[in-house]
This record gives structure tokens, C-alpha cells and sequence, in this order.
């Protein structure tokens, strides 16, 4: 995974194609588009709002790339986000010090992905199902939590999770990308990736050859939801303020984009992070585009489903071996003119 | 959820019944949508604080953003026999049959903040809205005084594409800059009326109009998303207030914190008080008989740094939003 051979680059190919050419086009609506210098002491650039903006998708991408290779899926990574960004918020307001609001924040992030885990391996609910219910009673706790108004903070300890920055760079990008080193040494330095894949393709066979499947699914969600609260977290603090309504409204389904995006089915099985990574950082190089181009936005929604179709139809084309089959008809074309 | 609106229904039930006993002069039913915004709490906040002032007994029945809980509120209050009815519709239509069985039982009934549409405009005696497009007129006013015809390039921070308030502020600051042809709107793109959305979009605005030095104003459609666009002014090292004006709309608690520090400079009031001209025309309306207008405008009051933001934010700090 570390170690960067031929295949994977090749297995790799559509997406980083994808990503060059929205790069380029982005590149030809707003010349300035790689220009990045320092702005009081932080990279400042249009590259770097792809990074900083995409980090709370690839967080949660991380989580659910785990999730969708066990054959589930996890639909309250958005309303998780908002209860602990909310969450944290009202603590700092009320006075609580930095390091308990940010472990009560992930705790509780933790203890919803574990909810999550229950459901699924111990009560057998489709993830779906079991998901969508913390989906629709995550905002309304979260909007319990904070009153319904938006609670605001100015807590620089909070506030720099968001908007504060280590040599240079941004908080958001250095907590994703540390994020995504661990999550990735876990998963392939250790067996459990491999097990998290046979879960995915088989959960009973893998049961009968000794796994306990059912602990596995739990620590799974329970990682889901973390990552989840971490997001929220981050965006919470980089408006200096938790918004119940709509933080992370939606992005749940960003995440399952950039999980499929990267190449990994949502019927279990094979996964790569770091392609999930590299999806979410397709959907956001798109979304910075968009708003760099100028169109009216009215085309926002359209532009970005005509990208999305065309990069999921080139994967489907690449995978299904579409450029050797392509050759392969063309030669024998070719032989039955004689 | 399932549990927290059964409890929410059984205490809305229960103030129903706990308020048929309390004597009052007038008896008012009002049938709010839920509390889908700060805005929306303080609108609620603020109808009981003007009820209270006018001695009304005023019964709020959340209805928790669903048009079938207003419908059976409206029928418990016409049960009740309440004096007259406040709705503030969640949607536009589908109000005709419940609005007759309030007719037929006498009971007058007020919109607040929204209108419906229906064939039979009899069936409501007034509307107390916000003209959308006035507020945004008024922004536009604003600025063209502000610049004092400087060449004066605006960005645009919509509201949700396709909403009402979105189409309406975003004609009518338009209308306000029409006759100034040294402010051009260079940029407008959508942040849906959040604080996130209004601060990428803003990074965006900001990278491409040559970070930021080439933009005079920016123009939100709500406070929320001017708040969001005042920290990415912050971080590309712009002072938000005098490099680059900020107007909005909606005048919550935030932005008069933001102008008190020099960073926002006007807003415009959709004032959260509909429920106080509503019983005043229902009192008119009790003592001499007379139909008010169909429809009440409230004012769309403009609020600038000089107008003692600080005061302003701690007198809504309370309310809600």
C-alpha cells in the first residue's frame, strides 16, 4: 500500500486522471489556481482550500471506506458530526478546559459509532436501517444540545482545530492526513484489513473460520463515528460556531461518493483509504472549480453530477479491463477485413 | 425524535388546556412551524413578549414543520373557541378547507411571516409579512450612499438556490444599485444561507478576484453567511468593515457583535416581531369592525455602526436566535 508498485498506479489510473483534468480545467477558469504563498504564516492558495475544505470528507471518507468494505454503510456520519461539534461548542461556552471538551466531543462520537455497531452485529439491523435512525435523531439531538440557535465560541485553544496552523500548514489538513498515515498503518501492517475484507465478502464464512465478526463490525462503527466527531469538530471550529441545522448536512452521502469514487464497492470486500482520500479530494478540487469559475449556481449541482458520472463510468470502463477489450476488437477487426 | 415530539405534543396539549382556564381579555391561537432557525425562535419568543405586553392569552402550537400538526392545531384552537388564529404557514397551499371551518365558526385568522396561496382571499383577514425585496432594496440603497460614487466592484453571497428570499433579496439589491453605474456585481454564487458555505464561498470569491484586492463590498442574502465570508476576509489578511464592505440581511445577534468591532457595516431587519402589528390589527379590527389591508408589510429596518450595535446584540442576545 506504502510502497507504490506498477498495478496500483495502474488501478489508480482513472482516478488521478480525473483528478489532473478537473485540476487543469480549474487551472484554465482561474489562472492563479496553483499560486500559493504565506499569509500570516499560513499557505494561502487555491490548492490549499482543496486540502483544508476536502479534510472534514476525507476524515470521514477514512471511517467509511472501513465501514463499506465490511458490506455496510453509515448514514449518521453528518448528523454525528453535528452533535459533537455541538457539543463541543456548548461545553467551551460553558467554561469547560480544551482537553475535556475535545474528549467528551470524541467520546461521544465514539459512543454513537458504537450504537451504530451494536445495531448492526448484535441486533442484525441492516446497516442502512440501523444507520439512518442516529441520521434523523443525530440533528434533533444535536439541535437539543445547542437550543436551536447557533453557539458561538471564542476559545483560541477550539478555534485552532479549524483555522489554526502547524509550519505553515493548515490544522485541518495536518489532522486528516495524520489521520489517514495511522488509519493505513493499521489496516495493512496489521491483519486487520485483511479481516475487515473477509467480513465484507463473507461475514458468516469468515465467523466459521474463527473471526469474531461481530467485535470486528463493532470497532468498525465505533472508528466511524470517531472519525465523524473529528470532523465535526473541525468545521465547528472553523466557523466558531455549532450550527445544528446544517453542519455536516449531506455529508454522509460526499463520504459514500468519495469511498465509491475511489474504487472501493459497496458490496464489501477490496478497500483502499487512500484512494477513498484521493476521491474526496476529486469531489472538493471540483467544488473549489466551481466556485472559482464563476458559473451562475444554478449549474453547481448539474456540473458536479455530469464530473461524477463521467469519472464513475471511466472507472467501470478501466475496471471491466475496457481499454485491453478495446484494443483486443480493433485487432480482430482488423484480421476478418483479409 | 419519536419520543422528544410525543413529549412536545403532550405539553403543547397540556398548554392548551392549562390556558383554557386562565382568564384573559383576547385569546389567541398561534400555529408556529417549528423551530427550524434562530430566526424562527425569536419570532416565537417575540410573540409572547408582545402578547403579554397587549395582556393576550397567546397558545403556541409547534407543529414541528409539518403541515398536518397546524391543521389539527387550528381545528383544537377553533374547538376551543379562541378569539382569533395566527398561522405561520410552513407551505403555501392546501390551507382552504381548514380556513372555512375557522370562517364558519367566526374566528379571524392572521398570517404571520408567510402568505398562502388560495382562490379565496376572504378566508384570511391579513397577512403580516417582510417584503423580501424591499430588504434587499434597501441593502442596495445602503451601499450606493456608502460608496458615494466610487467605482465599487460587489460580490454576492446567494441564499439557496431557487428559495424566495434568495430570488427576492438578490432582485431587489439589483433594484437598489440600478441607477448606480459605478457598482457592478462581479461574483454571486450560492452559500445556502449557512456560516461554512458563506466561508468557502467567500475563499473562493476572495482567490479569484486577486485575493480579494479587486472586491469593494460583498452583499450576503443572510448575517449567517456574511459572518462565515468576515473570517475568510480575516485570514486573507483584509480587514473585513473597510477593505471590503459588508451588507446583509435579517439583522441577527451575531452581526451586531461583528459591527461593533468594525467588521460588518450595515444590515437589514426582518424583524421577528410579526406577532405585534397582527394584534394590533386584530384589535382595530375587534373594536370598530373594520377589515385591515390584506396585507401588512413590517418595516425593514436598516442598522449600521452607527446605530450602537452593541446595544442592539445584547438586547437580541435573549431572544433566541
Amino acid at each position: 500500500m506504502i510502497r507504490l508498485n506498477t498495478a496500483a498506479l495502474t488501478k489508480a489510473m482513472p482516478q488521478l486522471l480525473s483528478l489532473m483534468l478537473i485540476l487543469f480545467l480549474n487551472y484554465l477558469a482561474f489562472p492563479g489556481f496553483f499560486e500559493i504563498r504565506l499569509q500570516d504564516g499560513r499557505l494561502f492558495g487555491s490548492l490549499i482550500d482543496v486540502l483544508n475544505r476536502g479534510a472534514p470528507v476525507i476524515i470521514l471518507a477514512i471511517g467509511m471506506t472501513a465501514v463499506i468494505a465490511s458490506r455496510g454503510v453509515d448514514l449518521s456520519v453528518g448528523a454525528v458530526m453535528a452533535v459533537s461539534g455541538a457539543l463541543a461548542a456548548t461545553m467551551t461556552v460553558a467554561g469547560y478546559p480544551l482537553p475535556v471538551v475535545i474528549v467528551a466531543a470524541l467520546g461521544t462520537g465514539l459512543a454513537c459509532g458504537l450504537w451504530n455497531g451494536i445495531l448492526v452485529a448484535y441486533f442484525d439491523l441492516q446497516p442502512i436501517v440501523a444507520t439512518l435512525i442516529l441520521m434523523v435523531a443525530g440533528r434533533g439531538i444535536a439541535q437539543l444540545i445547542t437550543e436551536g440557535s447557533i453557539v458561538t465560541f471564542t476559545e483560541p485553544g477550539l478555534i485552532f482545530f479549524g483555522t489554526g496552523s502547524f509550519a505553515g500548514i493548515p490544522m485541518p489538513i495536518l489532522i486528516a492526513v495524520s489521520l489517514l498515515v495511522v488509519a493505513i498503518a493499521v489496516v495493512r501492517r496489521t491483519a486487520i484489513g485483511l479481516l475487515i475484507e473477509s467480513i465484507g465478502i463473507n461475514r458468516s464464512a469468515s465467523s466459521y473460520a474463527g473471526l469474531n465478526s461481530k467485535l470486528l463490525l463493532l470497532v468498525i462503527y465505533g472508528f466511524c463515528g470517531f472519525c465523524a466527531s473529528l470532523a465535526g469538530i473541525i468545521i465547528a471550529a472553523d466557523i466558531r460556531g455549532a450550527d445544528a441545522n446544517n453542519a455536516g448536512l449531506w455529508l454522509e452521502l460526499d463520504a459514500i461518493l468519495a469511498v465509491v469514487v475511489g474504487g472501493t464497492s459497496l458490496f464489501g470486500g477490496r478497500f483502499s483509504i487512500l484512494m477513498s482520500a484521493l476521491g474526496a479530494v476529486i469531489i472538493q478540487a471540483m467544488n473549489t472549480g466551481i466556485l472559482l469559475s464563476g458559473f451562475p449556481p444554478e449549474y453547481n449541482l448539474i456540473l458536479k453530477a455530469l464530473v461524477i458520472i463521467v469519472i464513475l463510468l471511466a472507472q467501470s470502463f478501466s475496471s471491466l479491463g475496457g481499454w485491453a477489450f478495446l484494443k483486443g476488437e480493433f485487432r480482430s477487426k482488423g484480421g476478418k477485413r483479409q | 425524535m419519536i419520543s422528544m415530539k410525543r413529549i412536545l405534543l403532550a405539553s403543547t396539549v397540556a398548554m392548551l388546556c392549562a390556558g383554557a382556564a386562565h382568564a384573559a381579555d383576547l385569546t389567541v391561537g398561534f400555529s408556529q412551524i417549528g423551530s427550524e432557525s434562530g430566526w424562527r425562535a425569536a419570532e416565537t419568543s417575540v410573540s409572547k413578549i408582545e402578547a403579554k405586553k397587549r395582556g393576550v392569552d397567546l397558545k403556541i402550537a409547534d407543529a414541528q414543520q409539518k403541515q398536518e400538526n397546524q391543521i389539527k392545531a387550528i381545528r383544537g384552537f377553533i374547538a376551543q373557541g379562541v378569539d382569533a388564529i395566527f398561522i405561520a404557514p410552513v407551505v403555501a397551499t392546501g390551507w382552504d378547507t381548514v380556513l372555512a371551518e375557522a370562517k364558519e365558526a367566526k374566528i379571524p385568522v392572521i398570517l404571520l411571516d408567510r402568505t398562502i396561496e388560495t382562490a379565496n382571499d376572504g378566508l384570511y383577514l391579513t397577512a403580516v409579512t417582510s417584503d423580501t425585496v424591499h430588504e434587499g432594496k434597501v441593502a442596495g440603497e445602503w451601499l450606493v450612499k456608502a460608496v458615494a460614487g466610487k467605482d465599487c466592484k460587489v460580490v454576492e453571497l446567494q441564499g439557496t438556490v431557487g428559495s424566495s428570499p434568495a430570488i427576492n433579496r438578490k432582485k431587489g439589491f439589483e433594484d437598489g444599485i440600478a441607477s448606480a453605474t459605478n457598482i457592478k456585481i462581479t461574483r454571486s454564487q450560492t452559500g445556502d444561507f449557512t456560516r461554512s458555505k458563506g466561508k468557502e464561498v467567500m475563499e473562493g470569491f476572495l482567490k479569484a478576484e486577486n485575493g480579494g484586492k479587486n472586491i469593494c463590498a460583498l452583499y450576503a442574502h443572510n448575517d449567517d453567511m456574511a459572518v462565515g465570508a468576515i473570517q475568510a476576509i480575516k485570514e486573507a489578511g483584509l480587514k473585513p468593515g473597510k477593505d471590503i464592505l459588508v451588507v446583509s440581511v435579517d439583522a441577527v445577534p451575531d452581526i451586531f457583535k461583528a459591527m461593533s468591532e468594525g467588521e460588518a457595516n450595515a444590515t437589514v431587519e426582518l424583524t421577528p416581531n410579526m406577532a405585534g402589528p397582527a394584534f394590533d390589527a386584530l384589535k382595530a379590527f375587534k373594536d370598530s369592525g373594520k377589515a385591515p389591508p390584506k396585507w401588512i408589510q413590517t418595516e425593514s429596518k436598516l442598522y449600521t455602526q452607527a446605530d450602537d450595535p452593541k446595544k442592539v446584540y445584547e438586547e437580541k442576545k435573549g431572544l433566541g436566535y
